[in-house]
């Protein structure tokens, strides 16, 4: 049919808003009485705090509440935004008599202002048991290591061995395939500690409504699970809690966490006064969320003709002080990559998530994946050379096709099993090819082009992911009709910048024939929205949007059925909404939907015409990505450019092209940054060196290469309006992309990211050995 | 102590602390478009244009720059009224979460104002100082480019 409103490039909705400067994010209002938080976070990465005195530091003038592990509420948590029962362990409190790590919270103030919340901090005395701490998780799995959570939280798999979770996945039998294949190649590769860098920090503030209950204004991905897990900590009904999510300044999984909100929310509840709590950059490096590190060994048996006989991961994955996402991103490190290659018969995925004494990794666009493709999509450009093929050829023989299904999928799902699913959607060898040919892979593949000392070299990867978590991602909205033929929509999902709001109005726009700026659109406010599960797992337009489209097709068959009554005709089913008017092709009766309202509001059959509707999905569907970089190493420095970056995409029917765009460039950039120059770096005590923008490199307008994204079209038949997600995948293709074209420049591969110059100076001086 | 700005047109007099940042000084008296969190002039999201000359205004002192004339991006445009550069932005996709639009508005907008034909490497360099998780920069250089093509037809 025809697209009226989808595939267009519709302004983002809040747009101007944002560009002249409204004040529209979660710090933005002002509340007079408002107490301003501040943090005291300890100075050693494991120790058990004996004597805490905040006798000074109450006594200081303007200062209302010193808070800690002595005055707030024991009751062990996630912070994990995740749906309940949450998958990630109970092993967190507000405050805590043992803290795990340097950054992790001894105690907050609350005060009249910031400037003497911070005074109050140095006058809290604190006595510590510093206790020995382990960084390494191998370390930390030996028996005798340090045990760092010794309450034995719900939800760990061995708190005695640290061991936070446990995967084993197998199908077929791996050894055997090893034993059929003529080549076997086994390579290990570490990825770093990152940040997400959303350019706005967390930033929470609570305060009471008329009728005192709580309300959160929050920078938040998930606003309903921020509610219940909140009232679970402060021990109180969730119908005493409001959270609202304004305009969030990007997130990139990093506010997929409850970290302020409880604490807000407490001091709200105990002063009866609005609380404010906004992270600093420093915080937010020390205190907040990071990136998952991982270990991971990919092995992987091959016929003399391409054909995968086996494939075996191992990922070793370091969660920090804390379990938060520990279990889940493990588990997308095997899931969303190894169905890729499912000609594969033998598949063995096995993970150990590990505790130790470092800062908190928890989710973070690619969930694993990123981690999982970063040595697989190497490992296979190593098979292919070893049998004498091509990139592109050997992923040719092994990718997934439609109509195709993989054992992993059942197997492995987020932190339980899978589903079976099979694959709906699909252009795999379109984007190896357009990718190819707009990089001119063959033309430079192999050719170390040198000028200087610097050499050019090509490489490319291949990705997938999904969309949403099947049988648990949830997400509803309600629209209602207004006289001039507009319509509301509440919906609970969370625009956290992507654009999401937009594509809800294109989707709206579309069922109902009409212009998107007639689509009103509130999204995600725990007393209003119906729920929804929030902005994660690439599912806001899959999951949110699809929620919106099962809502609006409701809306359209009330539409219908008053049209039918206004035409005199007996059924409706030919009838054709478009421009705002219901048109019926027999009779050329046509009706605007404002002449419909009007009829429903003043005239007959009197009631509103509004729809409610839900949306929980049976599979996810994944999107395909196919990445070509070419890059120039500087052979005397070390330094890698990349020159020209190409990203093919089957993202589905493409609701809105710009957007679209955007969310694929933005996240190669992510992606580039967490190859080339984002880690964090740790002092000898696990104190985190660099927590600012100055030392964390992240890339500025002039670190980036020429991005050509190619956007291809497939139909999904269990999206909306056809539509998978595109968000995350993205991030996935630079650090083997440009692993591969590193090989192809110089014949090096390093064994961890980032690609900083003294590694590869380091690889190319025992090259020449 | 009592400092006297005019920001963006309109005459100002605060009563501050000598030791705050200029950032924190017009977020507290409702400026609020000024975004920041660094407080170490590397993000760009606090960038003011401080007599003509963007500056982040978190390593501005106040007490500083008294009598000066500061542009925030609402003294650009309007959501009635919109800047060719802020137009240029909403439609070109350069605003995501929109966190550093402000600031990278105003850098652009000294660009343009010193050099009305930049190429993209001039750009480029002009907004280096304003991080973005979002965009990926690309659709904001091209939104840029476009702001001028907007501009020099007059709208």
């Amino acid at each position: 049919m025809e697209k009226q409103v989808i595939g267009k490039n519709v302004e983002k909705i809040d747009a101007l808003a944002l560009a002249t400067g409204q004040p529209v994010y979660a710090d933005d209002i002002k509340l007079p009485n408002t107490l301003h938080i501040k943090f005291l976070y300890s100075p050693h990465a494991n120790a058990i705090i004996e004597d805490i005195d905040t006798t000074e530091a109450e006594k200081l003038p303007g200062v209302h509440m010193v808070l800690t592990y002595k005055n707030t509420p024991q009751v062990y948590h996630t912070t994990a935004g995740q749906g309940w029962p949450e998958p990630s362990p109970y092993d967190t409190c507000m405050f805590n008599q043992h803290v795990r790590f340097v950054g992790d919270r001894v105690a907050a103030v609350a005060a009249e202002s910031e400037e003497i919340a911070l005074e109050a901090l140095k006058l809290i005395k604190v006595k510590y048991n510093v206790l020995p701490a382990v960084f390494d998780p191998e370390e930390a799995m030996k028996e005798g290591a340090p045990i760092i959570h010794e309450e034995n939280p719900q939800g760990t798999y061995d708190a005695k061995r640290n061991l936070v979770a446990h995967i084993e996945v197998k199908a077929g039998d791996v050894e055997k395939g090893f034993e059929e294949a003529d080549v076997v190649v086994e390579h290990t590769f570490e990825t770093q500690f990152a940040q997400h860098c959303p350019i706005e920090t967390h930033a929470t503030i609570s305060y009471l409504d008329e009728n005192g209950r709580i309300v959160i204004r929050s920078s938040t991905q998930v606003p309903f699970h921020v509610r219940r897990i909140v009232a679970q900590v402060l021990g109180i009904p969730v119908s005493q809690i409001r959270v609202i999510k304004p305009r969030i300044g990007g997130g990139f999984g990093s506010k997929q966490e409850i970290i302020l909100e409880e604490v807000c929310a407490f001091v709200t509840m105990k002063t009866g006064r609005p609380a404010r709590a906004v992270y600093t950059r420093e915080e937010e490096f020390i205190s907040s969320r990071t990136r998952h590190p991982m270990k991971i060994t990919v092995k992987i048996g091959a016929k003399k003709d391409g054909r995968f006989t086996a494939i075996k991961m191992y990922a070793l994955s370091n969660t920090g002080a804390y379990g938060t996402h520990g279990l889940t991103v493990a588990s997308n490190t095997g899931s969303k990559t190894l169905p890729l290659y499912n000609k594969a018969p033998n598949v063995e995925f096995v993970a150990d998530v590990v505790y130790t004494n470092l800062p908190v990794p928890g989710a973070y666009r690619g969930y694993g994946a990123t981690q999982g493709y970063a040595c697989l999509e190497q490992t296979v450009d190593m098979v292919a050379e070893k049998l004498g093929l091509d990139p592109i050829a050997i992923r040719k023989i092994n990718h997934i096709r439609k109509g195709e299904t993989s054992p992993i999928f059942e197997a492995l799902g987020e932190g339980r099993e899978g589903v079976v699913q099979y694959i709906e959607s699909e252009a795999v060898d379109k984007l190896l090819e357009l990718g190819a040919k707009e990089i001119g892979f063959y033309e430079k593949w192999g050719k170390k082009v040198r000028n200087g000392s610097k050499v050019r070299g090509v490489g490319m990867s291949l990705h997938m992911q999904g969309s949403g978590i099947p049988k648990i991602d949830m997400g509803s909205a309600s629209i209602k009709l207004n006289e001039d033929g507009s319509v509301n929509v509440l919906y609970g999902g969370t625009d956290i910048g992507t654009g999401l709001d937009t594509v809800v109005a294109q989707i709206v726009g579309e069922v109902l024939g009409i212009d998107p700026k007639k689509v009103i659109v509130y999204p995600s406010d725990t007393d209003i929205t119906p729920f929804d599960k929030g902005a994660y797992a690439s599912s806001g337009t899959f999951i949110s949007g699809s929620a919106v489209y099962n809502t609006a097709l409701k809306l359209r068959d009330q539409i219908l059925e008053v049209a039918k009554d206004m035409f005199g005709e007996q059924d409706s089913k030919d009838y054709i909404l478009k421009d705002g008017f219901v048109i019926s092709p027999r009779s050329g009766k046509r009706v605007s939907l404002s002449e419909i309202a009007y009829d429903t509001f003043y005239v007959k059959k009197q009631k509103q015409i509004m729809a409610v509707g839900s949306f929980v999905s049976e599979s996810s569907p994944p999107p395909f990505a196919a990445h070509f970089v070419e890059i120039e190493v500087d052979e005397e420095t070390g330094v890698i450019t990349p020159i020209k970056y190409v990203a093919a995409v089957d993202c589905g029917v493409v609701i809105n092209p710009e957007l679209t765009k955007g969310q694929i460039i933005g996240a190669i950039v992510n992606g580039i940054g967490y190859a080339l120059t984002e880690e964090y770096k740790f002092g000898e005590n696990g104190k985190v060196l660099n927590p600012n923008f100055m030392e964390y490199r992240i890339p500025s307008s002039r670190d980036i290469p020429e991005i050509v994204p190619i956007l291809v079209e497939t139909y999904e038949p269990t999206g909306p309006l056809g539509a998978k997600s595109v968000s995350e995948i993205n991030i996935n293709g630079p650090i083997p992309a440009i692993g591969n074209a590193l090989y192809d420049a110089l014949g090096i591969r390093l064994g961890s990211s980032p690609y900083t110059p003294d590694k590869v100076l380091k690889a190319l001086k025992e090259k020449r050995k | 102590m009592k400092v006297h700005y005019k920001i963006n047109g309109k005459d100002y007099e605060f009563d501050i602390h000598p030791g705050k940042v200029l950032l924190d000084v017009l977020r507290e008296n409702g400026f609020t478009e000024v975004k920041g969190n660094c407080y170490m002039g590397t993000c760009g999201a606090c960038t003011v244009l401080i007599n003509g000359t963007p500056k982040t205004s978190c390593t501005v002192l106040a007490a500083q720059i008294n009598g000066a004339e500061i542009t925030t991006v609402k003294g650009l445009g309007d959501i009635l009224n919109p800047h060719p550069l802020q137009k240029a932005f909403v439609e070109k996709g350069a605003v995501q979460c929109g966190y550093c639009t402000p600031g990278t508005i105003l850098a652009a907008y000294a660009l343009l104002k010193e050099n009305p034909n930049p190429t993209d490497e001039d750009i480029k360099k002009a907004i280096d100082g304003n991080l973005c998780r979002c965009t990926g920069y690309v659709q904001q250089v091209e939104a840029i480019k476009y702001a001028i093509t907007l501009l020099k037809e007059g709208k």
